[in-house]
């Protein structure tokens, strides 16, 4: 009776399961395969690929280097940029706002989202161009400031375009904060700043550590931003990866970065779980 | 003044509202040094807004809350030689039992060691019955426990008074016993005031040394429990603290006598003064005893027993009063242990046991 309760139970998770299990399986992990078994062969002379066993292509990985440096420097640096933003404003909006206005405040920070990216990027294009805010600041009398195709104005279009990403996570943790612990440290003769980082700040940090975790995660494979606002000289992994596939049709090669890429990415949720867990202690951390 | 050093608390006629809505009025009460206070009244009562206003998590919209005879208007809830037992007891859930209990120590300024913080934690922890608890996580105690735990923490920094806004109300019954005879052993052991807010008046009247009902966001009556329970200041104070009987009943001017609704007439109480006309009448359950005689002043007849043990419960219908409860000493019948339901049988009581108040 209970086995037969059993299968039936497993049937059922099995039949939820496998239209999720299928597309991973078809979209991601053949692909995943394909681009494993790429990376240990050569580049056809006609461009694509070729079968072979070989370590070349990873051997030829520090030309990269440039495009690696900037990803694993960039995207961290993004994602901590974008949280010191983003702290703040979900503290607001948790804690300060007036509850009756919460609701709205929260969803203009989505607002953006319902543009696309690129429009916005390719806004601040313009607004970091040499006729945006550098002809502005020539009119009294700062003259020759280049601002786009720099690493700055790729963090901020970093900042920009991930901050409600950041937002949510955090203000969701806030949100959830029983108020009585503030007022429990207060009593305790906490002031305001030790009652910050010694009760609100931690317990946000499952918050935090979310939010990083996913802007990390998707800025280690940007394309669009460096594109647009990196030009040639500030170029990500994405970027690296769209030349040798799309111009220079060097399959393998591109695949064992992507794979490199891959493997990075692993060792980065893995540490950020392994802090979550330790500052959380043993309560369940939810990572993306 | 001379109330600065006989009083830790007091209240000079605090109101507080919240835009039109007025959660208390007109509150004065003092509370000695070392007495150990109840407010108590039914929810909405306003019994914690005045606990969160000594606590300094309100500030009074009108009058001023002293403590240990310093006005506390506008000072912080950080600055406030008080600490409070939550309820539902707000116990840091990132710390463990022991940082819990040293999380006020460390937020002393000058700082203290850290060696005198894990000492007198150890002591706060000890004194509760928790001392080998120390690093366990506050979701590894049980609700007794955690209990503990926060009374630990909030007598950890020695304050000058010590606020419990229903401490006891998580817990289960023989728990929150054991909890009751705790609570008023360690006031005594440490000296210090103990302001409690509940809305059990079993909890208030038996570790309270001075009892403060409360009733819609005002102060009915304050006095010791003894007092609260036998001479209660009005029909609503008799009804809320323990059980009682409402009898409707008239006195006429000029006659010595009051006159229940049932055409039964009784010598009028001492306590009844210049109350005429119109009155309610209000008798413990316990003053009555039952009397198989049919000249006792009221007759009625059993519809239900209850028995607890060492006491029994008895609904009786009186003739022309309706519905009475009855508590007796099981063996306060002479002829038998009990009354039978349906049985007839008669109510005595001392008239002066009967509380008049105007109807």
């Amino acid at each position: 009776m209970q086995a037969a309760m059993n299968t039936k139970r497993n049937l059922v998770t099995a039949a939820l399961v496998a239209p999720a299990a299928a597309w991973l399986c078809v979209f991601l992990v053949l692909p995943f395969i394909a681009m494993l078994v790429f990376a240990f062969g050569e580049r056809a002379p006609e461009g694509g690929y070729q079968a072979a066993f070989t370590f070349a292509q990873f051997a030829n990985l520090p030309t990269r280097a440039a495009a690696f440096w900037n990803t694993l420097v960039l995207a961290p640096a993004g994602a901590l940029l974008c949280l010191l933003v983003a702290y703040p404003v979900a503290y607001y909006l948790a804690v300060k706002a007036n509850p009756r206005y919460r609701l709205i405040l929260v969803s203009l920070v989505v607002v953006p989202f319902w543009t696309s990216l690129l429009v916005r990027t390719y806004a601040w294009m313009y607004i970091l161009g040499s006729r945006g805010v550098p002809n502005l600041l020539a009119m009294i009398g700062i003259e020759d400031v280049r601002m786009l195709n720099t690493p700055g104005a790729v963090l901020l279009g970093i900042v920009y375009g991930y901050l409600p990403l950041m937002i949510m996570p955090i203000y969701v943790s806030l949100e959830k904060l029983d108020r009585r612990l503030l007022e429990a440290s207060a009593d305790l003769g906490a002031r305001p700043v030790s009652t910050f980082f010694g009760v609100t700040l931690p317990l946000s940090l499952p918050g935090v550590t979310t939010g990083v975790a996913l802007v990390t995660i998707l800025l280690l494979g940007e394309y669009l931003i460096p594109q647009l606002l990196g030009g040639g000289k500030v170029f990500f992994i994405g970027n690296a990866l769209v030349d040798l596939f799309l111009q220079s049709r060097n399959w393998p090669f591109g695949s064992a970065i992507a794979v490199t890429l891959v493997a990075v990415v692993v060792v980065v949720l893995m540490v950020a779980m392994r802090i979550a867990w330790k500052v959380a202690g043993t309560r369940q951390v939810d990572l993306v | 003044m001379t109330s600065a050093s006989t009083n830790d608390i007091e209240f000079r006629s605090v109101a507080k509202r919240y835009g039109s809505v007025t959660a208390v009025s007109d509150i004065n009460l003092a509370v000695p040094k070392g007495a150990f206070v109840a407010l108590l009244g039914p929810s909405g009562c306003g019994k914690t807004t005045c606990l969160r206003m000594i606590g300094g998590f309100e500030q009074p919209s009108e009058g001023t809350v002293h403590i240990g005879g310093q006005p506390m208007n506008g000072v912080p809830a950080y600055r406030r030689p008080v600490n409070m037992v939550f309820q539902q007891y707000a116990l840091f859930p990132h710390l463990d039992v022991e940082q819990n209990v040293a999380y006020g120590l460390k937020q002393m300024r000058p700082r203290i060691a850290a060696a005198e913080i894990a000492r007198r934690a150890q002591e706060a922890l000890e004194m509760v019955r928790l001392g080998g608890f120390g690093k366990r996580r506050i979701h590894e105690m049980s609700g007794g426990q955690q209990q503990r735990v926060a009374l630990a923490r909030a007598i950890v920094n020695k304050p000058k008074v010590l606020l419990l806004d229903e401490p006891l109300a998580a817990l289960d019954k023989k728990l929150r016993t054991a909890m009751q005879i705790e609570l008023q052993s360690l006031q005594r052991e440490l000296g210090i005031t103990f302001v409690l807010v509940t809305h059990d008046q079993e909890e208030a009247l038996s570790m309270s040394d001075l009892v403060c009902v409360m009733s819609t966001g005002r102060i009915v009556q304050v006095g010791p429990p003894q007092e609260i329970y036998d001479r209660p200041a009005s029909l609503f104070v008799a009804d809320f603290v323990g059980k009682t009987n409402r009898i409707a009943a008239t006195i006429d001017a000029g006659t010595n006598s009051i006159r229940l609704a049932n055409g039964v007439g009784l010598a009028k109480p001492a306590s009844a003064n210049g109350t005429l006309g119109a009155a309610t009448v209000a008798l413990r359950p316990e003053a009555i005893s039952l009397v198989r005689d049919g000249a006792a002043t009221l007759q009625g007849t059993v519809t239900h027993r209850i028995f607890l043990g060492s006491s029994v419960e008895y609904s009786i219908d009186v003739d022309g009063l309706g519905d009475f409860l009855v508590t007796a000493d099981r063996r306060s019948l002479d002829e038998s242990d009990l009354a039978e339901p349906g049985e007839r049988i008669g109510l005595s009581f001392d008239p002066n046991a009967l509380h008049v108040f105007p109807a």
